[in-house]
């Protein structure tokens, strides 16, 4: 079972490592529509994999935070991707697969993924 | 909704948005009885009686309330489609209470589900809010309050991948020890 004490031994662990966070006009943030149209398409577990494949990369200049309805339920799970300096990226119809790559190609190298944007499915 | 955990998740969204400090989340279940309880409470904003009667109404839906959607009829259908019923209560400055009461062994009764992920979820994305979540199945229940395990992380954050995932296996691990002989 886990303890109390276990929750401890991890609290001191991860005071070791918390590493300063970069500036906050530096941060890359992940947004998710968690809106009852999200939820109900599957915001829930993309949500959970954009926090595990960025913090499975050490990612600590990255937030993942989620908002209401975008506005396009018909396009759920929805999320945005804002690089600072960069125009907002909407990724539509997600699944975890796309997050994996989304998080791999284009919050690590750069690179949005153009074919799960919401330009290229409205096209 | 395809279980009653995602239900949850959209009904304390809304305590999310009404800028609730504390949200308590419990599951009641009788396994002899075949009921089940869920029971979503917060101290937030709250609403008057008119924006009560509104959010039951999913045709009356007017986009300047924010509170107002289809999250609560969704989850007051699958409460009373198993012969259930649903209550909700509000007051101005208060906070809001919202209980669905459904009978388990109904044909059309909706699987709680994933509620871990449910409260991961929220407890996450919402570090400035307190979650008290309460789980009883017949004599047995566990609580988790993020009061008490922030008093023991002090300035380590709730969202730190280890904490996070100690949450995770510690919900689990409850959750499962109430099914246990």
């Amino acid at each position: 079972m886990k303890t109390l004490e276990e929750l401890m031994a991890l609290r001191d662990a991860a005071k070791a490592n918390l590493t300063a966070r970069d500036d906050s006009s530096e941060v890359t943030r992940i947004v998710v529509g968690m809106a009852t149209c999200g939820i109900a398409a599957g915001a829930r577990p993309i949500m959970a994999k954009f926090v595990e494949e960025t913090a499975k990369r050490g990612l600590t200049n990255v937030t993942v935070a989620q908002t209401g309805c975008i506005g396009m339920c018909r396009f759920e799970p929805i999320a945005e991707v804002l690089v600072p300096g960069k125009e907002k990226v909407t990724y539509v119809q997600l699944t975890e697969e796309k997050v994996a790559r989304i998080v791999a190609d284009h919050i690590v190298n750069g690179v949005p993924v153009a074919e799960y944007t919401i330009g290229a499915v409205t096209e | 909704m395809r279980e009653l955990s995602l239900n949850v998740l959209d009904i304390a969204q809304n305590s999310v948005s009404a800028n609730a400090s504390l949200i308590e989340i419990e599951l009641i279940e009788n396994s002899k009885t075949n009921d089940l309880l869920i029971g979503i409470y917060d101290n937030g904003k709250g609403m008057t009686k008119e924006q009560v009667e509104n959010v039951r109404d999913p045709f009356f839906t007017t986009r300047t309330t924010r509170k107002v959607g289809m999250g609560i009829p969704l989850f007051r259908f699958a409460a009373e489609m198993t012969g259930g019923s649903f209550e909700i209560e509000s007051e101005v400055g208060v906070g809001t209470r919202v209980r669905a009461y459904f009978k388990t062994n109904h044909l059309d009764f909706t699987p709680i589900g994933d509620m871990t992920s449910t409260m991961i979820s929220l407890i996450t994305m919402n570090l400035h809010i307190d979650f008290l979540y309460r789980r009883k199945l017949n004599d047995k229940e566990f609580t988790v309050d993020t009061r008490q395990l922030k008093a023991i992380l002090g300035d380590v954050p709730l969202n730190e991948p280890s904490i996070a995932l100690w949450i995770t296996d510690y919900i689990n691990e409850n959750t499962k020890q109430l099914t246990e002989v």
